[in-house]
């Protein structure tokens, strides 16, 4: 792998910038590989790039259907926490901060990753007390969280409005100091790179269209657009299209596929120094470092594959944003999309063995699953090289669902997150 | 009932739905509530059903890329409860139908 530093800036400048080299190779896939993810995320990449790095399983494969990096991880709004409410969570989450903190030098590679702060805003009594419980709940967990007056929490974010009488008054704000943002596309091509130098093939292009089993129902491999591919072990990490790979097993999901859109305005200078979330009225706002101010919006209501929504759905979440920052009345919006979440019945992630032997999911992450990347990655692996989940992902087990042993994030927020 | 929306299936749209529901007509989606996936029938006598079944009854869905029937209620119209048959990929709407009739 050729390493970025200073150094070898000042040495490519010397000859022009012609000596830089592709950041990962473009392989045929091979007959077979020890192991195989479908699906080049950021969580299947990583996974790859940890089953290679810390468990030395290198002849592996990452199968995309399109190009990496192009499904949820280039389309959600990089936002990073880990103030979840129940302990399970508090540690899956912040496992996977721990990782964040140290993954730009771990990869060479700049994920840009900005310990900004996250400040959830509350709007009501219920709200007040969620958020409170929250700030309690995580600080016995090790997990900073702190509680901020309305004026605290402007002075943290001073665009905001906190006037009293509007429509979504401002009653206080939990405060993540250790949250924040990463830039999205770095967070893929930087796993890839890593993992590609480890002697990962990174295969894009290449739809899975079949799970083969053999006699006893162990995996024995895939069929895809490409050709048929072996391997004993198979991770699956595709997001929105879990329920339809998982078919190809024979395995129903708890999931519902749903588009989750967001948006970008016009760039302007830096004018927003922190990210809000406002789950009472569906707005989440950063800026990035281009300027852009990244909006997210809620889901659409209904069962989609489309990678688009409707109108209105944006539209009620840019109402809120004019209400909580009237400075931004006037700024335009750029571009807007959406991206297809596998959302399931407890808005807890599914990460571990399947029924079927040889088989592993990683899915269910919702409307949240960017901040988890690298501990899922890392988690991932861990369950394909070991055959067993690692305790942090043992109880996010697909069995809990049949054990009653739901892991009530969605409750715990009474939101939609 | 016959009524086929001019929802169209062109990539980029971003027209919310528009819903035909039996009894009112086609009325635009934010006066509807989604109902998830229709036909999910609870057991009549739930003691006598396995866990397997009853999970599979609480919590696992088809979640289908292409054809699927779910169900919508006319919430700030009727209000009453019907399914659509809807295709997940283009969101195009193929039918409605009252509940208790059989998938067109």
């Amino acid at each position: 792998m050729q390493r970025y530093s200073a150094l070898a800036l000042i040495k490519q400048s010397l000859n022009g910038h012609k000596g830089w080299k592709p950041q990962w190779r473009d392989p045929e896939p091979k007959q077979s590989y020890d192991a195989i993810i479908i699906g080049g995320g950021g969580h299947g990449l990583g996974a790859a790039y940890y089953l290679a790095k810390k468990h030395g399983i290198r002849n592996v494969a990452v199968l995309e259907k399109g190009w990496i990096g192009g499904g949820n991880t280039g389309r959600n709004t990089t936002i990073i926490r880990s103030n979840y409410l129940f302990d399970e969570s508090a540690a899956l989450y912040d496992h996977a901060l721990k990782m964040w903190e140290g993954l730009s030098q771990d990869l060479n590679y700049n994920v840009m990753f900005s310990q900004r702060g996250v400040l959830m805003v509350a709007h009501n009594v219920h709200d007040e007390q969620s958020f409170r419980r929250h700030v309690y709940a995580n600080r016995l967990n090790g997990v900073d969280n702190e509680w901020l007056t309305p004026e605290q929490a402007k002075a943290f974010c001073p665009p905001l409005n906190i006037a009293p009488g509007m429509r979504h008054a401002v009653t206080g704000a939990a405060l993540q100091r250790r949250a924040g943002t990463a830039r999205h596309d770095a967070v893929a091509w930087g796993y890839a790179r890593a993992a590609d130098a480890l002697g990962v093939d990174i295969i894009q292009n290449c739809e899975v269209t079949g799970i083969d089993r053999d006699a006893a129902g162990h995996v024995t491999g895939v069929r895809t657009t490409r050709g048929r591919i072996g391997a004993r072990k198979i991770g699956v990490s595709a997001a929105g299209s879990t329920s339809l790979v998982m078919e190809m097993a024979g395995l129903r999901m708890p999931l519902e596929s749903y588009p989750l859109q967001a948006l970008v305005s016009e760039p302007v200078k830096p004018i927003f120094p922190c990210v809000v979330m406002s789950n009472t009225i569906h707005a989440y706002i950063s800026q990035s470092d281009k300027g852009e101010l990244v909006i997210g919006a809620g889901t659409d209501a209904y069962v989609s594959y489309s990678q688009r929504g409707a109108l209105h759905i944006p539209m009620h979440t840019l109402e809120a944003i004019c209400e909580l920052f009237p400075i931004f009345r006037r700024m335009r919006m750029m571009r807007n999309w959406g991206g297809i979440v596998d959302v399931t019945p407890d808005r807890s992630p599914i990460l571990g063995k399947t029924p079927v032997p040889g088989l592993y999911v990683n899915c269910g992450w919702g409307t949240g699953g960017f901040k988890a990347t690298p501990g899922a990655a890392d988690l991932l692996a861990y369950t394909i090289a070991k055959d067993e989940p690692h305790p942090i992902n043992a109880p996010f087990n697909l069995e809990r669902f049949g054990a009653g042993q739901l892991i009530d994030e969605a409750a715990a927020a009474a939101v939609a997150h | 009932m016959k009524l086929l929306p001019p929802r169209s299936p062109i990539k980029g749209s971003q027209e919310m739905l528009l819903i035909p529901c039996p009894y009112c007509g086609n009325r635009p989606e934010i006066e509807f509530a989604y109902g998830g996936e229709a036909h999910v029938v609870r057991a009549a006598a739930p003691r006598t059903v396995d866990d397997t079944a009853w999970t599979e009854f609480l919590y696992f869905r088809k979640n289908p890329r292409g054809d699927h029937a779910e169900r919508w209620r006319h919430a700030y119209g009727c209000g009453r409860f019907f399914n659509v048959k809807r295709n997940t990929y283009t969101d195009q709407i193929e039918a409605s139908y009252r509940i208790g009739e059989t998938l067109p």
